[in-house]
């Protein structure tokens, strides 16, 4: 039921189609950051409001939405991005991956491969990847225009040079189509090669920042690295210890202050799934 | 004012917008899919998806030219109307709908800036039919290769030269889209 209240998805018209058609000239250019008027949102910024903006402009009443904040359906900011879009817009959610056609999420690609016809829209908080190397707009825009991504490389080299290995684990920047050097915000390098040649609409929107970005379908995307240094999508080295997933990104939890720990999935509804299907790990409700 | 310009247009905008603007998303996010639009009668010669098109996309913000005989008063006033778009020539406009001969040269079309290429113009490209027989195509979006009738080739490997300027295409043929954004690679034949 939508609240009478709200236009549908809470945004005015005219504030939907200019979104939509920044998402559009994002489609058309894959990598390339359109700047947009964001409008205050009745949440704070560090919860994903260009995030949810973006989602606002896409959404129809038919629409299944799922919203994952570090892989979970259950956190505050998950819960009230749901909350928010059921009620002002109508539409189903639901935590399962397969039976989203919107998919919302802060800082992770969840594991279950997407599939055609769906759309992840990543909230983003500094789209800018040349921005810790040039506070200027104007510069960062003319390094885009002239493809002077070279500064890039010397930082990721000075990490190999200090630490061996790129120790960037976040935040990893990649390039599209060849072109445009792009931020694909705070997920994991894990995640990274999920970018790439998805058969789902992958759409970024930075709300404090003003910017809407894209990455179609079947959109080749590499990681940045070099010959001697080739990148890795690492992870830790463990199972995880609920559901025995090998292949799946983890979050390490200290469970005592004897300083135990375990790791478990970061993505909640891949680990759940498993385990509904018999899976266990370590100290999965089985064992081994 | 023309009678018809006052009917025709959305019966319920935020709902009818949203399923139009998801249909146009996924005809530009993968080129060559053919998707269809409902919800507005336009005046003629204006297809039902141009015109849907056009209602979920254009407002006072966004100067719209009329190409050949689409420039006619019936549209001038149901554009008017229902979107408050500023008519404008060519050159000025951020989207222009036509026949595909109406639109030439296509090279008065804003393509955008070198440290702006999203002010580019977008071209609804009124055909008579649109299928999936016609060049070969590849790029973002696509799987492989697809394929999609098109009014020629040259004109889109010209702006596919451009890029990452460049204008963007809908096709439209009667309740009909097709997208092809200007990172698409069309094969010559
Ligand atoms: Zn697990």
């Amino acid at each position: 039921m939508t609240d009478q209240s709200y236009n549908f998805a809470y945004l005015d018209e005219q504030t939907k189609r200019m979104i939509r058609r920044a998402i559009l000239k994002g489609v058309a250019v894959p990598g390339y950051q359109v700047p947009f008027a964001s409008r205050e949102m009745p949440m704070p910024y560090g919860w994903g409001t260009g995030g949810v903006q973006v989602t606002a402009a896409c959404l129809t009443p038919d629409d299944t939405l799922k919203v994952i904040d570090q892989g979970a359906d259950d956190t505050t900011n998950a819960v009230s991005i749901r909350k928010f879009f059921q009620r002002t817009a109508g539409v189903a959610v639901t935590e399962a991956t397969t039976e989203a056609t919107i998919i919302q999420t802060r800082h992770r690609i969840p594991e279950t491969a997407l599939t055609a016809g769906q759309i992840l829209v990543y909230q983003v908080p500094i789209p800018e990847p040349l921005r810790f190397l040039e506070p200027r707009e104007t510069e960062t825009r003319k390094m885009h225009e002239l493809e002077e991504y070279g500064l890039m490389h010397v930082k990721l080299y000075e990490d190999i040079a200090r630490h061996g290995t790129i120790a960037t684990a976040y935040d990893y920047p990649v390039r599209v189509e060849g072109r445009y050097v792009m931020d694909p915000s705070p997920i994991p390098k894990f995640d990274n090669p999920k970018l790439s040649d998805s058969p789902a609409l992958q759409l970024f929107g930075a709300g404090r920042e003003q910017r809407i970005y894209a990455l179609p379908p079947f959109t080749h995307v590499v990681s940045l690295d070099f010959d001697d240094h080739p990148f890795v999508a690492s992870k830790a080295p463990h199972d995880c210890d609920l559901c025995g997933a090998g292949e799946s990104y983890l979050d390490e939890v200290i469970t005592d202050d004897q300083g135990g720990r375990m790791f478990v999935c970061s993505d909640t509804d891949f680990c759940r799934s498993r385990v509904a299907a018999g899976h266990s790990g370590r100290l999965g409700a089985g064992g081994k | 004012m023309t009678p018809e310009a006052l009917t025709g247009g959305f019966a319920d905008a935020p709902v009818q917008s949203a399923h139009a603007f998801r249909a146009a998303l996924e005809a530009l996010s993968r080129p060559a899919t053919i998707h269809s639009l409902h919800g507005a009668t336009p005046p003629e010669p204006l297809s039902v998806a141009a015109g849907v098109l056009i209602l979920t996309l254009c407002d006072a913000t966004t100067p719209v030219h009329l190409a050949g005989d689409h420039d006619c008063p019936a549209l001038r006033d149901w554009i008017t109307f229902h979107c408050g778009a500023p008519l404008v020539a060519a050159q000025e406009a951020s989207f222009a709908v036509g026949r595909w001969e109406a639109l030439q040269p296509v090279a008065r079309f804003a393509i955008g800036q070198p440290d702006y290429p999203d002010r580019a113009a977008t071209l609804i490209v009124e055909m008579p039919e649109l299928s999936s027989e016609g060049p070969r195509l590849r790029g973002p979006g696509i799987d492989g290769i697809a394929t999609l009738s098109l009014p020629e080739s040259a004109a889109f490997i010209a702006n596919r030269g451009l890029f990452p300027l460049g204008f963007d295409c809908f096709l439209t043929a009667g309740a009909s889209v097709a997208g092809l954004p200007r990172s698409t690679r069309v094969e010559d034949v």
